[in-house]
Order: structure tokens, then C-alpha cells, then sequence
């Protein structure tokens, strides 16, 4: 999903970062619009690089310390590059009781990394989440947007060759 | 204005509505602990320590955030309140170095009081330990965040005092940190340092930079002439390192302890305040007269300084290119009274005693080398000569009062209100007035343009021109009128504006510790010091006119340019390096 800022060509570099100068203008004058530009520069970038939050902190006249404080508070926003995909494993009590340990355990063996790590071929990355609100078919992991409940260390290997 | 009735630990009280639980009890005599709460900058309920309990609340109420109602009663020491503050204290203490006795705030440290309040006498917890290495990028502070308790008070007067912005709350949960953008190092930011961060601190987390051994050194040095200034604000500040009332006037005893230090010469900072007010006022006497960038500003702060390089580049012409006091005491040591004194200037060594960390940086700027030499060696804050005569074993309160030296030593009143918020322009008034219309003053007190009042304005009537001037202290408030001037729409002729809330008294390197209270009795201190002396206005002072008519000729002459005028240097505020990404 994301490719490092400096990774891209230069034309697609400066078109991205354009789009990304277009997002902030777009909420410049509407008060609180920081998570939704942030929101939206993720969407274009894959994540928060340190020049787009530069623009970000510039465009909305909001502190550059401040920027970089809410990017880093919610563990939506990413300040490097992940994974094509991002797989969210929920920690809390009623996923843990139900088996999120053993789920946990099948995706590291799988993946070969840990909570908060990418695969080298950048197709994956792996966190570990607060509840993500579907404690009745715990446990349950994310991928991107998809929820998967119900899951036993089995599941594993199918959900994620459903990907390839 | 609407009271509410309550009880607090079953004593009545009666407060306005909107008090906090907190205030409340302070009016009955009840002092709840507190650790993250800073009056008037930061009330967060952040840290759970002056948590209380609420007849009929379900959980315990942190008193700094929760506001009274009709019938309250509210028990501050019960059982359950003692052992949530003591738990909650422990689970701190278990994530901070526990370096008491070797940390450059012991014995002035607010968790230290808390932890001896509470009576926590072990620390049950052991878990995971934060890990940051010291931030020692600045001349002026180190960041040293192993021993922050992330009460958010820096952050708090950062933003809403200063308005700078420089450090933040990054991250969350345990890896939460407070530090600049990108984890940068503070020297690689827009800092300006203030040192108001270090001044609210409540441990050892963010402090100066400590130079005293430097100056022991250069004290014991037999090839080295060691000469002392000291800063207007500090004579009536440093008597409070020694427990004395904050507003002690102790400028004698302050010279008597930096004679027995073993300074050789011990001059005054109020000496080339005076000299400031002959340049300064000079200037803006030809900018008015020729046309030249109004409103022109002060530039004898150097944390606003740093500021309107970061912030305001644009408006850098209309500072003052005077060099402030400290710089152009340096800048004469080491040519005007080495000359004097039949001193080589290499030999010469020049210490300052500030009420500022961020002279440590005006110091160090490379162009302030006006004699050849770095002009200010080394800068100590008011707290570090408290720590410096500490170690010597100096009684300081039971010295006797002596004078300083001639001729750096001899000054006015004008130059000893440069330590308070609109003192600068006080005395540049007092003097403009006379130069320009050559007729004495009559009231010499423009009491107008002193006090707290976060901007203030005066005008003064000058041979049918009417001079305005504004004044602002804090740079929240400077903001504001530099905002005013780049929208074209002030119409002053001078600004003075102090980096720090009070001015200098309030200053970054001052006792801890200081609040609006002892801000306010430090600058009763300074207008009685003015009251006392005899000369009042700064181009009486007789040692100036005789500099003048001994080395630099006139105001603004050639001699004056190269060793009392500087230039600025526009510095934008997105960091020049990329950071390292956590």
C-alpha cells in the first residue's frame, strides 16, 4: 500500500505531494480539521511522512509540534511506511479470553514478524489494537478494513492466502 | 456573582460559582496536594494526586478540575483518598530514576515534596522503566525526559504563555514522551529558549545548563582577569536561593558574595543598561526624525530575539540593532576597560549573572565576538550562583552590603528597571524626553507602561511630537502586537517587548519557585531599587559620559557600531534537518 515518499519517481512524488497540498486547502478554514486532513494525506500517501506534516502544519497554521503529536497519538496514523495490508489483532480482555494469544502466536509463525513489525516484501504489518468492537464473534483480528471473527490459530494461513 | 454552599472535610465554605474543589479548600486552609496543576497555565487533572472524595460521586474527583456545587461535602484525607494518592505516586515513582541526591533539583523538586507529603515510604511497584537519553543540544537547557512525570506543565507555557510551541506530548501510552516534532533534538527546533519550561518543571526533567564548574575553573585560573556583571532582575531574586522573602533587595550582598568567590573586578549589567538607553534612545530618536522602519523594537531580551528570527523574520528591521546590556558589557570589558586596566583582552574573562537561559545562547551567537574574542565566557542563571555560593559555603544572608566596582559598576535607577516588564521603555523615555526637548522631566515615574497587564500603551509629548509607545511581556502578548505592526495597523513608534511573562524578574533563569505572586514583589524590589538611587535617568550616569568621552565618541558613532550593534538572522521555524521517525 505504501511506498516510501523518496521511493516514488520524482513526477509522482511532486503530484502526490500536490494532492496532498490540495487536501489541507481544502479544510484550511473549518476549525478541528486536523484528524480529517491527516485522514485524508494517509489516504493519499500510505502514511504521514515528516514533509507532509510539514504541509499539514503550515496549510492549517496549527504548531508543527502539535502535527506531530496527534499523528503519533492514534495508532491509525502511521509516521513510516507499512505494509500493503495491516492486519489489527484486538488484545483486549474479551478477544484474550476467547483465544487471541494462540490467534496471535499462528500470525507471527506465518508472517514470520511480531505486533508492530512489516514483512520485508512489504505486503504486511502486523499491530496489536484496543477492542475494535465486535467482542461477540471474538476473537478477531482486522485487515484493512475487513473484520474476521470466530478465528482459531487455523484460520490463519486461509484468510491470508485469500490475499495473494 | 453567584456563591455556592459546601462543606469541606465538615467545614463550611462559601466560593463563587466555577471555583474549583481545589481553591475552595485552599480558603478553609486545606492544601491539597498537587502535581501536575500550575495556577492560571495548567489545570488538567492529569496526574490523579489531588484526587478527593465526593459525598455521592461513584469514583474519586481530582480537585484541581472539579468545580464546586450547591451542598457538596468533599472529605480531602480520608482513608480511600490517602492510599489512591499514595498508589497512584508509586506507580510514578516506579517509572523515575530514583537520582535524589545527584539531581540538579534536590531539595527544590515539587515530586520530592509530594512524595514526603503523602508519606510514601516504599515503592511497591515494579514494572517497565522508560528509557530516554538526556537532550543536551541547546547551550541554553537540557531536556532530560527519564525524569519527566508528564504533568503537561511546559507544554502548557509553552503554547498558551509563549506561544511557541516548541515541545509537545508525543506518542501514547507508556512510550508517551514529551519532546519536539519528530523527537528532534530542541536545539534543531524553533525554540527560543526561555527556560519557562525549565522554571514550571516540577522535577529535574528540563533545566539549564549548568556552567558553574566552568566559572570555579576560570576562577582558579592565575593567568585569567575574572570579571562579573550582573543582570538588573537578579539583585532582587538571588536572596530567595537563600530563603530569604521573595523581593529581597540584596544587590550588596550580592556584590560581597561574588567578591569573596573570588571575582576579581565586580561590575554591573545596570552599567551598560544605562549605555543601551544612550544608543537605543539615540536610534530611535534618527528613526523617527529620518524616516527610518517604525515601530522600532527592543532588543535587549534574547529569547524575543531568537523569537522574531524564528517567527517574525519579516519584521527584523524594526528591531533595534542594539546589542542588549550583557553583550555590550562583554563587548567593553574586553577592549574599553582592558585598555584601562593595562589587561590583555585574551586574559580577560567575562562572567554573567541572569536571571535567563537563553543569554547562555545570546552568548554563544558567533557574531558576539566584537573584541576580537568571545565577548560573555560563561552564564550563569540566578539559580546556578545560588547552587555556586552553596558549594563555597558562603552564609549570604549575614554578608555584609559592599559597592560595586568603577567604573562598569556605576549606573542609574533607569538601568535597574530594565528588570521589570516596561522598564526598558521607562527609562528610554526618560531620557528621549530630555535629549530631545532638552528640558527636564517632571514626573520621572511613566507609571503608565508599569505592572502585569499583559500589553500597555503610553504616549509621551515631545517638542509637538507625540510619541507612542506599546509595551509586552510574554510572548503570547508579543504576538499580538507584532500581528498589529505586520497588518499595518499600529501605529507606534516603539515597542518593548520582554520574552518573559513579568520581564526579567519572571525570567527563565530565576528561583524556583516563581508565580505571578513573586513576579509581582519582585517588581516592587525593582521600582524601590530605582526610587533609592540618585541618579535616575541614564544619560546622568557620569561613568557613561565619561566612556563616551574617553573611547566611543558619541551615540551611534563609528566605535559604537562595531562594538555595541549587531545584525539578525531570519531562522524560519520547520526544522533544517529531517528528524528520525519513531
Amino acid at each position: 500500500m505504501a511506498v516510501a515518499l523518496d521511493k516514488l519517481s520524482p513526477d509522482l512524488r511532486e503530484q502526490r505531494l500536490r494532492e496532498v497540498e490540495a487536501a489541507v486547502a481544502r479544510h484550511r478554514d473549518k476549525p478541528g480539521a486536523l484528524l480529517a486532513v491527516l485522514k485524508e494525506v494517509q489516504g493519499i500517501l500510505g502514511y504521514l511522512p515528516e514533509e507532509a506534516l510539514k504541509k499539514v502544519s503550515q496549510g492549517l497554521e496549527l504548531p508543527l509540534s502539535q502535527v506531530y503529536g496527534v499523528a503519533t497519538f492514534y495508532t491509525l496514523f502511521n509516521t513510516r511506511p507499512r505494509g500493503q495490508h495491516i492486519i489489527r489483532l484486538c488484545e483486549s480482555a474479551p478477544c484474550h479470553v476467547q483465544g487471541a494469544r494462540e490467534v496471535l502466536e499462528a500470525l507471527k509463525r506465518e508472517l514470520g514478524i511480531g505486533p508492530g513489525e512489516d514483512t520485508p516484501d512489504g505486503k504486511w504489518s502486523l499491530e496489536l489494537v484496543s477492542c475494535i468492537g465486535v467482542c461477540g464473534v471474538a476473537p478477531a483480528i482486522m485487515i484493512d478494513d475487513q473484520v474476521y471473527g470466530n478465528l482459531t490459530p487455523d484460520c490463519i494461513p486461509g484468510i491470508l492466502a485469500s490475499y495473494r | 456573582m453567584a456563591t455556592v454552599k459546601l462543606t469541606i472535610d465538615r467545614q463550611p465554605v462559601e466560593v463563587e460559582q466555577g471555583t474549583t474543589v481545589l481553591r475552595a479548600a485552599e480558603k478553609l486552609g486545606i492544601r491539597i496536594p498537587t502535581l501536575c496543576y500550575l495556577k492560571d497555565i495548567n489545570a488538567i487533572g492529569a496526574c490523579r494526586v489531588c484526587v478527593v472524595e465526593v459525598k455521592g460521586a461513584r469514583t474519586l474527583q481530582a480537585a484541581c478540575v472539579t468545580p464546586v456545587a450547591e451542598g457538596m461535602e468533599v472529605f480531602t484525607s480520608t482513608p480511600r483518598v490517602l492510599q489512591a494518592r499514595r498508589h497512584t505516586l508509586e506507580l510514578i515513582l516506579s517509572d523515575h530514576p530514583m537520582e535524589c541526591l545527584t539531581c540538579i533539583r534536590n531539595q527544590n523538586c515539587e515530586l520530592q515534596e509530594v512524595s514526603e507529603a503523602l508519606g510514601v515510604r516504599e515503592v511497591r511497584y515494579q514494572g517497565k522503566t522508560s528509557r530516554h537519553e538526556p537532550d543536551r543540544s541547546t547551550p541554553s537547557l537540557v531536556r532530560n525526559p527519564a525524569k519527566c512525570v508528564l504533568c503537561r506543565r511546559c507544554v502548557a507555557v509553552c503554547q498558551k504563555v509563549q506561544g511557541v510551541n516548541a515541545v509537545q506530548t508525543l506518542e501514547r501510552g507508556f512510550d508517551t514522551v514529551v519532546a519536539p516534532a519528530f523527537h528532534l533534538p530542541l536545539g534543531e527546533v524553533a525554540c527560543v529558549l526561555c527556560g519557562q519550561c525549565a522554571l514550571v518543571c516540577p522535577t529535574g526533567a528540563i533545566h539549564e545548563r549548568d556552567q558553574v564548574d566552568e566559572v570555579w575553573a576560570a576562577l582558579a585560573d592565575p593567568g585569567k582577569h575574572v570579571v562579573v556583571q550582573t543582570a538588573p532582575a537578579t539583585r532582587v531574586s538571588v536572596g530567595e536561593e537563600f530563603g530569604l522573602e521573595p523581593g529581597s533587595i540584596v544587590t550588596g550582598k550580592l556584590v560581597a558574595a561574588l567578591r569573596r568567590l573570588g571575582f576579581d573586578r565586580v561590575f554591573d549589567t545596570d552599567f551598560t543598561a544605562d549605555l543601551t538607553i544612550m544608543e537605543e534612545g539615540h536610534e530611535l530618536i534618527k528613526r523617527v526624525k529620518e524616516g527610518g522602519v517604525l515601530p522600532m523594537f527592543t532588543s535587549c531580551s534574547p529569547g524575543w530575539i531568537k523569537f522574531i528570527e524564528h517567527f517574525y523574520p519579516s519584521l527584523l528591521p524594526n528591531l533595534s540593532t542594539c546589542k542588549s546590556p550583557q553583550q555590550m558589557f562583554g563587548a567593553l570589558a574586553k577592549t574599553y576597560y582592558a585598555e584601562k586596566a593595562g589587561i590583555l583582552p585574551e586574559q580577560i574573562y567575562v562572567v554573567s549573572i541572569m536571571p535567563c537561559t537563553a543569554k547562555k545562547f545570546e552568548a554563544a551567537r558567533p557574531e558576539m565576538n566584537a573584541s576580537g574574542h568571545r565577548d560573555v565566557d560563561a552564564v550563569l542563571t540566578t539559580r546556578e550562583l545560588g547552587r555556586m555560593l552553596r558549594e563555597a559555603g558562603i552564609d549570604f544572608s549575614h554578608l555584609p552590603e559592599e559597592d560595586y566596582d568603577a567604573p562598569l559598576g556605576i549606573s542609574t535607577g533607569a538601568a535597574a528597571i530594565f528588570g521589570a516588564t516596561g522598564g526598558v521603555m521607562e527609562a528610554a523615555l526618560r531620557t528621549a524626553y530630555e535629549v530631545i526637548t532638552g528640558n527636564p522631566l517632571g514626573d520621572i515615574n511613566i507609571t503608565a507602561v508599569r505592572g502585569l497587564e499583559g500589553i500597555k500603551e503610553a504616549s509621551v509629548t515631545l517638542d509637538g511630537l507625540t510619541l507612542k509607545a506599546a509595551v509586552a511581556h510574554g510572548l503570547g502578548n508579543a504576538r499580538k502586537l507584532l500581528d498589529l505592526v505586520a497588518q499595518g495597523k499600529a501605529d507606534y513608534h516603539f515597542i518593548e517587548i520582554m520574552c518573559c511573562p513579568g520581564g526579567c524578574i519572571g525570567g527563565g533563569g530565576q528561583s524556583i519557585p516563581t508565580d505571578t505572586a513573586i513576579r509581582q514583589r519582585r517588581i516592587e524590589a525593582i521600582y524601590d531599587v530605582d526610587e533609592r538611587m540618585v541618579l535616575r535617568k541614564s544619560h546622568e550616569n557620569p561613568a557613561v559620559q565619561t566612556l563616551y568621552r574617553e573611547f566611543l565618541g558619541e551615540p551611534l558613532g563609528h566605535r559604537s557600531h562595531e562594538l555595541l550593534h549587531t545584525h539578525y538572522i531570519p531562522r524560519g521555524t520547520v526544522p533544517r534537518k529531517e528528524g528520525v521517525a519513531k
